[in-house]
């Protein structure tokens, strides 16, 4: 869908500019606009390169897993389907984690294997569990504490108060995590019903 | 609304602090370690720069050509009405289906009105607060071939609408027009 999308942005543009007789400015855009691009790219180098790194010592001190021990009971229990503990819970708890601190490379990988010890307990259907709709509504919609390339973003366009965002977005995930769960719940419940 | 600005400003320095203390009271090497880490920061600084550019291209066209204007003329009068500002509208529609198409945009966005300006704070709070719902969907489902969706294409999209509506609320909220 994203193909569309973006070759039609650039198609109408073009038209556009036929019509309208604004080709010279198109003509700039071009140039300007991949110079952008990779403006913006060098300045996340910075905070990819720091954030990641800090990451690392929190993977390495224990941090991470001591994380996902404490939400272990919370998220138990939008799970009745998944053993307590079945590596399943891990890989779920451990995604999530990766998520909350914005890793999402890290969170990938172990979203997938969720997904995979999910499919297992499923009987390896093809088809998707409550438990693997439920998992993606969370992973999805889940709580960001820091969201990293955001800041590097504003930081490269010389905000004042690059983090002023970071309050607000934590309260909007709060928000879209507690629809997330409440949305998937319904739709849970009426798939219960119909058996 | 005070508190949370001291959230915003506290937040990262102490969770730094954090880190390090308990790095170093486990015994970690901690400036390795950090080293190690920031590595993979570099990989992916360069691994998106095709996506940038490639969306920015799109957009700087799209906008130049005046195609923008003119599209999101017919679309002011119902965003305005229900207090969404139109410039972030094509944000929310390629937010969940490409994230670094959605940085893309968010980037013009910001570098277009500035990074104070409402609109400017508001698409940061959008690309923070929702997710990439198509893309986890087709990755997640896609490698471990899973055929048959169910509802969670749904209610994925509905939780990021939630987040959408709540981040217009809250940014309305904390920094007004």
């Amino acid at each position: 869908m994203v193909n569309y999308i973006w070759a039609a942005l650039a198609i109408i543009g073009i038209v556009f500019a036929a019509i309208n007789g604004t080709m010279d400015e198109v003509n700039k855009a071009i140039f300007s606009g991949a110079k952008e691009a990779v403006t913006i790219c060098i300045g996340l180098i910075s905070v990819l390169v720091f954030w990641l790194g800090m990451m690392k010592i929190a993977e390495q001190a224990g941090l991470l897993r001591k994380l996902t021990n404490l939400f272990r009971p919370i998220v138990a229990k939008l799970f009745p389907e998944v053993p307590k503990n079945h590596p399943a819970m891990g890989y779920i708890l451990s995604n999530m984690i990766a998520n909350i601190f914005g890793l999402g490379n890290a969170a990938t990988p172990l979203g997938i294997k969720a997904m995979e010890e999910l499919k297992r307990l499923n009987g390896g259907k093809n088809t998707a569990s409550n438990s693997m709709i439920t998992f993606l509504a969370l992973n999805t919609s889940c709580i960001t504490l820091i969201p990293t390339t955001v800041i590097a973003i504003r930081m490269n366009y010389h905000s004042a108060s690059p983090t002023d965002i970071v309050g607000p977005t934590i309260i909007a995930t709060i928000f879209s995590c507690i629809g997330g769960i409440l949305i998937d719940r319904y739709f849970y419940h009426k798939r219960m019903r119909k058996g | 609304m005070e508190i949370i600005s001291l959230i915003s400003l506290w937040m990262i320095p102490s969770l730094i602090g954090f880190i390090l203390l308990y790095g170093t009271f486990k015994k970690v090497p901690t400036y390795e370690s950090f080293v190690e880490g920031g590595k993979e920061g570099i990989q992916i600084a360069f691994s998106i720069i095709p996506y940038l550019v490639g969306m920015l291209v799109s957009i700087s066209i799209f906008r130049a050509s005046g195609a923008l204007e003119y599209f999101m003329s017919f679309l002011k009068p119902v965003l305005d009405f229900i207090g969404v500002p139109s410039e972030v509208a094509p944000l929310a529609i390629i937010r969940p289906i490409s994230g670094n198409a959605a940085l893309g945009m968010t980037s013009d966005l910001i570098s277009t009105y500035g990074p104070d300006s409402f609109i400017g704070r508001l698409a940061s709070v959008i690309q923070g607060s929702t997710d990439t719902t198509l893309y986890v969907l087709t990755v997640y489902f896609g490698a471990v071939g899973i055929k048959k969706m169910g509802d969670a294409l749904k209610v994925g999209l509905l939780a990021d609408l939630v987040g959408f509506i709540a981040a217009i609320v809250v940014v309305t909220l904390m920094f007004g027009k």
